[in-house]
C-alpha cells in the first residue's frame, strides 16, 4: 500500500487520516470513537452498541429517514459498528458526493435526538438482533467462554449486551453515554480516496471547528488478575455438532508478543485475513488443519487473535468430526502445541506466513474502503505505523520467538476449554 | 474534487479483451495495475439440474471433490502450492453453473491457471479423500438444519417452486449425500464437465492478451464430445392460494421468515422494472418500504429487506426479516400489506428516482476491487450481454417507468397467492394450532 498519508490535531483534539488514492472515482470516509463494550458497567452491559443505532435515528438538521436515503440515492453504501474498543461509522460514496457523508457525521458527533418513542423502537430490534445471535451454539458458547475469562474485565460479556440490560436501559442513560463519549478528542475521521489533501482538510476544519472539545471520557478499568487455572464450560444445546473452543490470555496489539503470536497462529491455524474488504486464504497446510482434520478429528479448525487496548483471548475452535470426539481432538491439538514448544519452527514456515500476509495486504490494497479503514481501525489500539510497519515487523519474528510465545502462552492454566455438546435434538415437538 | 481518467471507469470493448477459444472457452481479461494482485473467476455449464433425484448434491459434490487431487497432485500438494503463494482457489457449486474463483499476486496467476486444468481434467477422487470430504458436507448440512434463516429458505423454494428442479436443494440431504459413490463423482465429471460454455475472467495486474495466452496455453487443448447440452427449465406452476409453513426448531430465540414467489428471470425484458420495483420495495436506504415499516416504525426485526434473484432461470423474489417469535405473525401481516400496495399503486416519481440514482451512482463502487469487476464481466457473459453493456446502464436505468414497475409486480407478486416460511422456536401462545400450521400447505 502507498505509503503517503496526512495525519494532524485539530486543536478541539480531532485526530484527522487522509490518504489520496486517485485510482477509482471513490472515497471512503471513517469516523472511530473510543468507545465499546470495554467501557460499560455492570447493568449498562450493550449500551454503546445501542447508541450506534440511536446514531441513525436522525438529528435535526438530518432527520431519520432522511440520511440513509440521501446516502442512498448518492450511490454510496454506510453501515457501523461496535466492537471491544471502538465504534466505527462509515460511507463509501462517489467522489463527487462526498460532502453529505462528512456533513451528517460532523453533525451527529454532537446533534443526534434519542427521540424516547425511537429508544423505545429500538429496544425490541436490538432485542431481536441478540435473539439472532442465540440461535447460533458458537454465539452462546462464545459468550460463555468470554463470561468466565474475565471476572473483572468489562471484555467479560458481549458487545450485544446482556438480555437483561436491554429490557432495563432508559433513554437519559444511552444519551448519556453518547455525550460522553462522542467528542472531539475521542474521535478520529480517516478518509481515502479520491481528493486533494489540502481542500479536504479545509473541509474537515470548517464542519469540525464549531465542536467543543468537550471533556476527556473517564475510565476506571479493573485490569484483569492473572488467569489461577484452567477453567472450563459446558453449553448444551440442540442440533448435531459439537464444538471445541480454546481461549488463551493474550497480551494487548501493543505488546511485544503480539506478532510473534500472530505467527504462532498462522502456523497453527492458517493465516487469518487483516482485511475487512477483500479476501483470505485458506488453511488447509496449517498444522492444527494437518494433524485434525486429515486425520478425521475435526472438520474444521480456525484461530483469532484480536488487535485489542488490554488483553483479550486467541480463540481456536474446532468442529469436531461427527466419528470423533473432543477428547480426542483436545489430546491431538496439545500434542501438536508440544511440537512447537519443543522444537522452533522452520525458517521456511515462517517465510511462508509473511509471503501469506504480504499477499494478504496486495488483496485488501485493491479496495479504497479497506485502506481507509486500516487509517482509522490502528489508531483504535495503537497508531497507523503498527499497521504501516506490520509487514516488516512480521518478518523480523524469528522461529525462538513462536517457540516462546507457545511456551509461555499455549499451556492449560492460561486458558478457557469450551465445549459446545449438541443434544441431538433438531425440531421442538413436545 | 474529483480527477479524471481513472484506470477503473467503467469496463468496455475499450478495454476488455474478450476471446472465444476453438474449444469453446469465453476468456475475458481486464488489466488493472492499483495493486499486485489478480483475480480468476469463471463457471462450467454444469450444475445441481443434472443431479439425479436419488443422488440430490452429486453436482456439488463433484465439484469440491476436484480440489481432492489429481494425477499430479495430491490433495496436500495442491494445498501447499496455493497456501505457499498465499493464493486461493476453489469451486462452488450452483444450480445452473458450478463456479470456481481464486485470487494471487499477478506473479502467479500461471500458478491458478495450472492447477485450474489439472483440477478440472485430471481429478483422481482418492476414496479417502471423499470420504472426508463427505463427513464435511455432512457436517454442512447438520449445522444448516439447526440455521432458522437456512431452514426458512429451504422450505420457502419447497413452496413456490413445488415440482420444479428449483425446489431441490443444490447441497443435497444427508440421505442422497450419503448415497453417493466414489464411482457416480468420476462417472459425473466424465460426462458433464467439458470447456463448451465455460468462462473465464481474469482481471487484475496482467496484460489481458498474455491473460488468454496463459488460459489457452492450459485449457485449449480440452475436448470433452459427450458433453450434454444445457439443461431446459420446465415452467414453474404458480400458487393458486397462499400457502404458509412454520418450522419449529428447538432450542432457538429467533424467527426467520421468507415470503414471495417467483420472479423475472435476468434475461426477462421486465428485469430492469423489477430489480428498481425491488429497491424501492426493501433495499433503498435502510430496506425500503419493508425496512421502514417492520424495522423503524414498528420495531418488529433487527433485519427486513427485499431480494430479486434474476438469474438464468425464475429466481425467486421474496421478503426476509427476523424477528420475536412472537412478532412473526404481526411482520407477516405488515409485509403483505405493503406487497398488496406495491401490487395495486404506482410507486411514486421520487422514490423511482432515487432508486435510479442509487443504481448509476453504485456501479463504480461495485467495481472497486478485481473481483468485483471479474463479476461484473462474468455477468455480460452469462445474460448474454455486449462489452459495452456498462456505458448504456445508466440509460437502461433510467428509461424504467412507474407503470413497467407495477405490471411486474402485478405479475409476479400476487398478494394472496405468495408462499410463506418460517423457522424458529415453539410459539408460546400457539401451541395448540402449529402442528396443523407446520403440515399445512
Amino acid at each position: 500500500m502507498s505509503e503517503d498519508f496526512t495525519r494532524l490535531q485539530l486543536e478541539n483534539g480531532l485526530t484527522v487520516l487522509l490518504k489520496e488514492i486517485h485510482t477509482a472515482p471513490i472515497i471512503s470516509h471513517w469516523v472511530w470513537y473510543r468507545v465499546g463494550s470495554r467501557d460499560e458497567t455492570p447493568g449498562k452491559t450493550g449500551i454503546s452498541h445501542w447508541v450506534e443505532h440511536m446514531q441513525f435515528k436522525g438529528t435535526q438538521r438530518f432527520p431519520a429517514g432522511v440520511l440513509d436515503k440521501a446516502i442512498s440515492r448518492g450511490g454510496g453504501y454506510w453501515n457501523a459498528m461496535t466492537y471491544l474498543d471502538w465504534t466505527t461509522y462509515y460511507e463509501t460514496m462517489p467522489a463527487d458526493q462526498i460532502d453529505l457523508a462528512l456533513e451528517l457525521e460532523a453533525d451527529r458527533m454532537v446533534n443526534s435526538l434519542f427521540d424516547p418513542r425511537e429508544v423505545e423502537s429500538e429496544r425490541t430490534v436490538i432485542i431481536s438482533e441478540r435473539q439472532g445471535n442465540e440461535n447460533e451454539p458458537l454465539f452462546r458458547l462464545g459468550e460463555e467462554i468470554q463470561t468466565t475469562a474475565f471476572q473483572q474485565h468489562p471484555y467479560g460479556h458481549e458487545t450485544i449486551g446482556n438480555m437483561a440490560d436491554l429490557h432495563t436501559i432508559q433513554r437519559d442513560d444511552l444519551y448519556r453515554h453518547y455525550r460522553q463519549y462522542y467528542t472531539p478528542a475521542n474521535a478520529i475521521v480517516a478518509l481515502a480516496g479520491d481528493f486533494e489533501t489540502a481542500a479536504m482538510l479545509e473541509q474537515l476544519k470548517r464542519l469540525y471547528a464549531v465542536i467543543p472539545a468537550g471533556g476527556a471520557p473517564v475510565r476506571v478499568l479493573s485490569p484483569e488478575p492473572a488467569p489461577t487455572g484452567e477453567k472450563q464450560v459446558t453449553v448444551r444445546g440442540p442440533g448435531e455438532t459439537t464444538y471445541v473452543q480454546l481461549a488463551y490470555h493474550v497480551p494487548s496489539a501493543n505488546h511485544p508478543d503480539f506478532l510473534p503470536l500472530t505467527v504462532l497462529d498462522s502456523l497453527l491455524c492458517g493465516p487469518s485475513s487483516l482485511n475487512l474488504f477483500g479476501g483470505g486464504i485458506s488453511n488447509k497446510t496449517s498444522r492444527l488443519y494437518r494433524a485434525l482434520v486429515d486425520k478425521e478429528l475435526a472438520v474444521s479448525v480456525s484461530g483469532g487473535l484480536q488487535a485489542t487496548i488490554d488483553p483479550f483471548l486467541y480463540n481456536i475452535l474446532l468442529t469436531i468430526h461427527p466419528s470423533s470426539d473432543p477428547e480426542a481432538a483436545l489430546r491431538v491439538t496439545e500434542a501438536e502445541f508440544k511440537r512447537l514448544k519443543d522444537s522452533p519452527p522452520p525458517a521456511e514456515e515462517l517465510a511462508r506466513a509473511v509471503k501469506q500476509a504480504r499477499a494478504l495486504f496486495a488483496y485488501g490494497s485493491e479496495s479504497i474502503s479497506n485502506q481507509a479503514f486500516w487509517l482509522g481501525y490502528a489508531e483504535m489500539f495503537a497508531d497507523y505505523n503498527w499497521f504501516r510497519t506490520y509487514l516488516e515487523r512480521l518478518e523480523a519474528v524469528t522461529p525462538q520467538d513462536v517457540q516462546r510465545a507457545a511456551q509461555q502462552y499455549l499451556l492449560p492454566e492460561n486458558r478457557v476449554l469450551g465445549i459446545y455438546l449438541p443434544t441431538g435434538e433438531i425440531h421442538d415437538d413436545e | 474534487m474529483t480527477t479524471n481518467n481513472h484506470p477503473h471507469s467503467l469496463p468496455s470493448s475499450t478495454d476488455v479483451l474478450r476471446i472465444q477459444l476453438p474449444n469453446g472457452i469465453t476468456v475475458l481479461a481486464r488489466a488493472n495495475y492499483s495493486s499486485p494482485s489478480v483475480t480468476l473467476s469463471g463457471y462450467l455449464e454444469v450444475g445441481a439440474l443434472f443431479d439425479p433425484p436419488d443422488r440430490l448434491g452429486l453436482a456439488e459434490f463433484t465439484s469440491l471433490a476436484l480440489m481432492r487431487g489429481t494425477a499430479a497432485y495430491s490433495f496436500d500438494q495442491i494445498f501447499d502450492l496455493l497456501e505457499t503463494a498465499g493464493a486461493s482457489f476453489g469451486y462452488n457449486g450452483g444450480t445452473h453453473t458450478t463456479g470456481f474463483g481464486g485470487k494471487a499476486l499477478a506473479e502467479d496467476l500461471p500458478l491458478l491457471l495450472h492447477l485450474l486444468n489439472e483440477t478440472l481434467r485430471s481429478p483422481t477422487f482418492p476414496a479417502e479423500e471423499i470420504e472426508r470430504l463427505r463427513a464435511q458436507i455432512l457436517t454442512h448440512l447438520a449445522i444448516q438444519a439447526q440455521d432458522t434463516a437456512e431452514i426458512a429458505s429451504l422450505t420457502f423454494d419447497q413452496i413456490v417452486y413445488a415440482g420444479h428442479p428449483y425446489s431441490q436443494p443444490e447441497e443435497g440431504t444427508p440421505e442422497t449425500v450419503n448415497r453417493i459413490t466414489r464411482q457416480d463423482l468420476v462417472d459425473f465429471h466424465q460426462r458433464n464437465y467439458g470447456p463448451r460454455g465455460m468462462v473465464i475472467a481474469v482481471v487484475g495486474a496482467i496484460e489481458p492478451q498474455r491473460a488468454v495466452d496463459l488460459v489457452a496455453e492450459q485449457l485449449g487443448d480440452w475436448r470433452n464430445p459427450a458433453q450434454p447440452a444445457p439443461i431446459q427449465l420446465p415452467p414453474v406452476t404458480p400458487l393458486k392460494q397462499q400457502v404458509s409453513r412454520y418450522i419449529t426448531l428447538a432450542g432457538k430465540s429467533q424467527a426467520d421468515l421468507i415470503i414471495g414467489a417467483p420472479g423475472p428471470k435476468r434475461r426477462d425484458p421486465a428485469y430492469y422494472a423489477a430489480a428498481l420495483g425491488n429497491s424501492i420495495l426493501g433495499q433503498f436506504g435502510m430496506y425500503g418500504r419493508i425496512g421502514d415499516v417492520v424495522r423503524e416504525r414498528n420495531g418488529l426485526a433487527y433485519y427486513a429487506y427485499s431480494s430479486l434473484s434474476g438469474g438464468i432461470g425464475p429466481g425467486p423474489w421474496y421478503i426476509a426479516a427476523g424477528t420475536d417469535p412472537q412478532n412473526s405473525e404481526r411482520a407477516v401481516e405488515l409485509i403483505i400489506q405493503e406487497i398488496r400496495r406495491f401490487t395495486q399503486e404506482l410507486v411514486d416519481p421520487d422514490e423511482l428516482a432515487d432508486s435510479q440514482a442509487n443504481f448509476i451512482g453504485h456501479l463504480p463502487l461495485s467495481l472497486e476491487s478485481n473481483s468485483g469487476v471479474a463479476a461484473a464481466l462474468i455477468n455480460l457473459e452469462r445474460y448474454e450481454l455486449d462489452l459495452d453493456f456498462y456505458l448504456r446502464f445508466a440509460d437502461l436505468v433510467n428509461s424504467v417507468t412507474r407503470e413497467e414497475i407495477l405490471e411486474v409486480a402485478r405479475r409476479c407478486l400476487n398478494p394472496d397467492r405468495l408462499g410463506i416460511a418460517i423457522a424458529g422456536p415453539r410459539r408460546k401462545f400457539e401451541a395448540a394450532s402449529q402442528k396443523q400450521k407446520t403440515e399445512g400447505r
